[in-house]
C-alpha cells in the first residue's frame, strides 16, 4: 500500500507538472483539489487517464470520480480494490 | 485611415535572449532546452504562477513575454482589463497537435490526453494572457505565413475606431518543432513611438532577426 | 461609419450543398447526423459529408485527388457564392478564412494521402487563394469555435474602416479521430445526438461542413442584411471550463448592442451556441439572463449539424439570415424540457414570427465569446 502511495504521488506530480512539489511535500490525506494540490478540472479529466493507463481502471461517471480523487489515501484504497492491471 | 494611435512598449524572447525596447534585458545559454530556458526566466521574473509549469510551450512563451511587458507598463486594473488582444503566427498550434496525435496513434497504446488536447488551438495563447492579466477586451487569432505588420496594424486601427478598446496588445507567438520566436507590443493613443506599418516591421526585425 | 452588408451564401454540409437545400431539410426538422462506426475508438453520432457526393460535385470545378476534404468542401462553398455575387474579385476584396483545425486529419500519417505539412494552415489559404486568383494575402482566423462568426466581424470591420470595399469569408472544418478523441478525452461528447438546453443533454455531438459569405459596403438588392454590431470578449477565467457568470458573452453581446444602439426589445430572434454541454448551456442561459434576453426565442442547430467547430458560427449565421428571409423560426432540434437554470424561450416546434434582428452567437475554448447582430433592410425601390 505504501508503495502504491508513494507511486502515485511520484506519477501524478510528473503527469500533472506540480514543480512547486516533492513527493515528501504530498501527505496521504491531503486534499488534491481546491485548497490542497490546487488541482483543477482538466487535472481531474487526466487522472481519470492515468487511472485507465496504469491500473486500467475505466471511470466514466463524474460523481464518482470527486470521490476517489478526494486525497492519496482515498485513491490507493480504489485502486487496490478496482485495479485491472 | 487617420488615427492617434502610437507604440507605448515592445518586447521579444528569440534565440534564448529577451528584449524590452530593443535593448536585451535577459540573456540565457544556447545550450539550455526552452524548458530550461523557459523556467530560468520564470524565477528571474520572480512569478509565482504554478499553472505556467501545466502550459505547453506556445503559451509559456506567451505568458513570459506579456510578464515582461506588463511589468514595464503601468496599466490600472479598469483599464488593463478592456485590452484588446490580437495575436497571430505561423503554425498554429501545429507543435502541440504533433504531440496530442503521438496519445492517439498507437491502437495498443491509446490514451488521448485532455492536459495536451486543450492546448491544441492557437487562440490559448490568448486565453492565458486573459486570465493572467484578468483582460476580458477583444481577442483574435490570425494566421499568416509571415508576420503580417500590414493586417495587425489595419485591425488595430478598427479595433480602435470603431471604439471596441483604446489599448491593442498585438504580436506574434509562434513554436514550431523547437524553433521559436514571440515579439509582442502595446499600441494605445499615449505611446511615443509612430504606429504604422513600416515601424512596426522595422522594430519586428530589429528584435527578431539580429539577436 | 459605413454600412456593411452580408450577402451572397453557400453551405456545404451532409444536409445539402447549397443554402436553399439545407434549408429545406432544415424545415422539415431532417439531421445530419447519424451513428457513425469509422471514426474513432468506438462507434458514435456524427454528422458527415458522404465522400463520394463530395467528390462528384467537386468534379465540375477541379481534380478531387489534388485537394484534401476540407479543401474541397470551403472550394465548393466559395464557388457557388462567387457565382451568386454581384461583384468580382479585386484588389479591393478580402479572402477572410476561418477554421478550427484545419487539415488536421493530415497529422494522421497513416490514413492521409497528403504531407503532413498540409496541416498548416497557412497552406489551406494559400491552395483556396490560388484556386479562385485573390490578389490579396488571404486573412486567416483560427479561433476555437468563434472562428466562423468572428471572422463575420473581423471582415465588416476591415470593410467599414475602409482597407476593402467588400470580402469572402469561407469557414470550415472536419470531422476527424484528433478531434473526436480530444472531446471524448474531456468526457464531452453525447452517446445520443446532441440535445442543446434539454435536461437530457448529455454532451456535443460532432460535425463537419464549410460555409461561405460575401461581404460588401455596396446595398444593390431590394432585400438586404446589414451587419449592425459585434463583440467579441475574453472571459478570464478558465482555457476549457465555459464561465460561471457567462461574462465574456455577456460583453460581447453589450458591445455589439451599443454599436447598433438597439435594445433587448429590438431582438427578435437569437441563433445561439448551444453545444449541449452541461456548462456551456447553461453558461449562455447566464449571459442571456443578464443582456435581459430570456425572452427572445432562440435555437442552436447543432441539433441539425452537430458542433462544426470553426464553420458553426458562419453557418448558422447563414440559416439565420434565411430564417429573417423567410420570417421562420426554426425548431431547436433536440429540446424537450428545459435543463437549466434560468428562463429562456427555446423554439420548440418551428413557427411565422416577424424577424427583422438577429443576434448570432458563438463561446469556445480559450475563453473566446463573440456577438453579432443582422438587421433586414427593405428598401423603397
Amino acid at each position: 500500500m505504501d508503495a502504491l502511495k508513494q507511486e502515485l504521488k511520484k506519477n501524478i506530480i510528473e503527469q500533472l507538472n506540480l514543480e512547486d512539489f516533492t513527493v515528501e511535500d504530498i501527505l496521504d490525506d491531503d486534499p488534491l483539489f481546491g485548497d490542497g494540490l490546487g488541482l483543477d478540472s482538466i487535472d481531474a479529466l487526466e487522472l481519470i487517464v492515468l487511472l485507465d493507463k496504469d491500473y486500467g481502471i475505466k471511470l466514466t461517471d463524474p460523481i464518482e470520480g470527486k470521490i476517489v480523487f478526494k486525497s492519496i489515501e482515498v485513491l490507493a484504497n480504489y485502486i487496490t480494490e478496482n485495479r485491472t492491471k | 485611415m487617420k488615427n492617434n494611435l502610437n507604440i507605448v512598449a515592445y518586447c521579444s524572447i528569440k534565440n534564448h535572449v529577451v528584449a524590452l525596447n530593443g535593448i536585451p534585458l535577459i540573456t540565457k545559454d544556447h545550450d539550455l532546452t526552452f524548458s530550461e530556458f523557459s523556467k530560468e526566466v520564470y524565477k528571474e521574473l520572480k512569478m509565482d504562477y504554478s499553472k505556467f509549469f501545466k502550459m505547453d510551450d506556445q503559451c509559456k512563451l506567451a505568458i513570459l513575454i506579456s510578464e515582461i511587458l506588463f511589468n514595464h507598463i503601468k496599466i490600472d486594473s479598469k483599464n488593463k482589463e478592456n485590452i484588446a488582444i490580437v495575436l497571430s503566427n505561423r503554425s498554429a498550434s501545429l507543435n502541440t497537435d504533433r504531440k496530442y496525435q503521438e496519445t492517439i496513434s498507437n491502437k495498443e497504446n491509446y490514451y488521448p490526453s485532455p492536459a495536451v488536447f486543450v492546448y491544441t488551438l492557437p487562440n490559448i495563447t490568448i486565453g492565458e494572457i486573459c486570465i493572467k492579466h484578468k483582460i476580458k477586451g477583444e481577442n483574435v487569432f490570425f494566421v499568416s505565413e509571415a508576420f503580417n505588420a500590414t493586417l495587425l496594424k489595419q485591425y488595430a486601427s478598427c479595433l480602435f475606431q470603431n471604439k471596441k478598446s483604446k489599448q491593442i496588445l498585438c504580436g506574434w507567438i509562434d513554436f514550431d518543432d523547437d524553433q521559436y520566436q514571440a515579439f509582442l507590443y502595446l499600441v494605445s493613443e499615449h505611446g511615443n513611438r509612430k504606429f504604422n506599418q513600416k515601424s512596426i516591421k522595422k522594430i519586428y526585425n530589429e528584435n527578431i532577426w539580429m539577436h | 461609419m459605413k454600412p456593411v452588408f452580408i450577402t451572397a451564401n453557400n453551405i456545404i454540409s451532409p444536409l445539402g450543398f447549397t443554402s436553399e437545400d439545407n434549408i429545406i431539410q432544415i424545415e422539415k426538422d431532417k439531421s445530419g447526423i447519424v451513428l457513425q462506426d469509422n471514426i474513432g475508438a468506438l462507434p458514435c453520432y456524427a454528422s458527415i459529408i458522404n465522400d463520394e457526393l463530395l467528390n462528384s460535385a467537386f468534379k465540375q470545378i477541379g481534380s478531387p485527388e489534388s485537394y484534401t476534404k476540407l479543401e474541397k468542401m470551403m472550394m465548393l462553398s466559395l464557388q457557388d457564392t462567387i457565382m451568386k455575387t454581384d461583384f468580382s474579385i479585386s484588389d479591393r476584396t478580402a479572402l477572410v478564412i476561418a477554421t478550427t483545425k484545419g487539415n488536421i486529419d493530415v497529422l494522421n500519417t497513416k490514413t492521409s494521402n497528403f504531407s503532413p505539412d498540409r496541416a498548416y494552415i497557412s497552406i489551406l489559404g494559400e491552395k483556396i487563394r490560388n484556386f479562385f486568383g485573390f490578389d490579396n494575402e488571404p486573412i486567416i482566423i483560427s479561433n476555437a469555435c468563434v472562428s466562423g462568426i468572428l471572422s463575420v466581424a473581423v471582415a465588416k470591420r476591415l470593410i467599414q474602416n475602409n482597407f476593402y470595399d467588400n470580402a469572402f469569408i469561407v469557414a470550415g472544418d472536419i470531422v476527424s479521430e484528433f478531434t473526436l478523441s480530444g472531446f471524448q478525452s474531456f468526457q464531452a461528447i453525447s452517446e445520443k445526438p446532441c440535445k442543446p438546453y434539454s435536461k437530457h443533454r448529455n454532451g456535443i455531438t460532432i460535425g463537419e461542413a464549410a460555409a461561405a459569405v460575401a461581404i460588401t459596403n455596396q446595398n444593390n438588392s431590394k432585400h438586404s442584411i446589414q451587419i449592425i454590431g459585434d463583440g467579441s470578449h475574453n472571459d478570464a477565467n478558465h482555457i476549457s471550463g465555459p464561465s460561471r457568470d457567462g461574462e465574456g458573452l455577456f460583453l460581447s453581446i453589450q458591445s455589439a448592442m451599443e454599436e447598433a444602439e438597439i435594445a433587448p426589445s429590438n431582438i427578435d430572434y437569437i441563433s445561439a451556441h448551444g453545444t449541449a454541454t452541461l456548462y456551456n448551456d447553461e453558461m449562455e442561459t447566464i449571459a442571456f439572463n443578464r443582456a435581459k434576453l430570456e425572452n427572445v426565442p432562440l435555437n442552436s442547430l447543432k441539433g441539425y449539424y452537430g458542433h462544426t467547430l470553426g464553420a458553426s458560427g458562419l453557418l448558422e449565421s447563414i440559416i439565420g439570415l434565411h430564417s429573417m428571409k423567410n420570417n421562420m423560426l426554426y425548431t431547436s432540434l433536440g429540446m424537450d424540457e428545459l435543463g437549466v437554470s434560468m428562463p429562456l424561450n427555446v423554439i420548440q416546434k418551428k413557427k411565422k414570427a416577424e424577424i427583422k434582428v438577429c443576434l448570432k452567437t458563438a463561446s469556445g475554448f480559450g475563453g473566446s465569446n463573440t456577438a453579432v447582430l443582422f438587421k433586414k433592410l427593405t428598401l423603397e425601390k
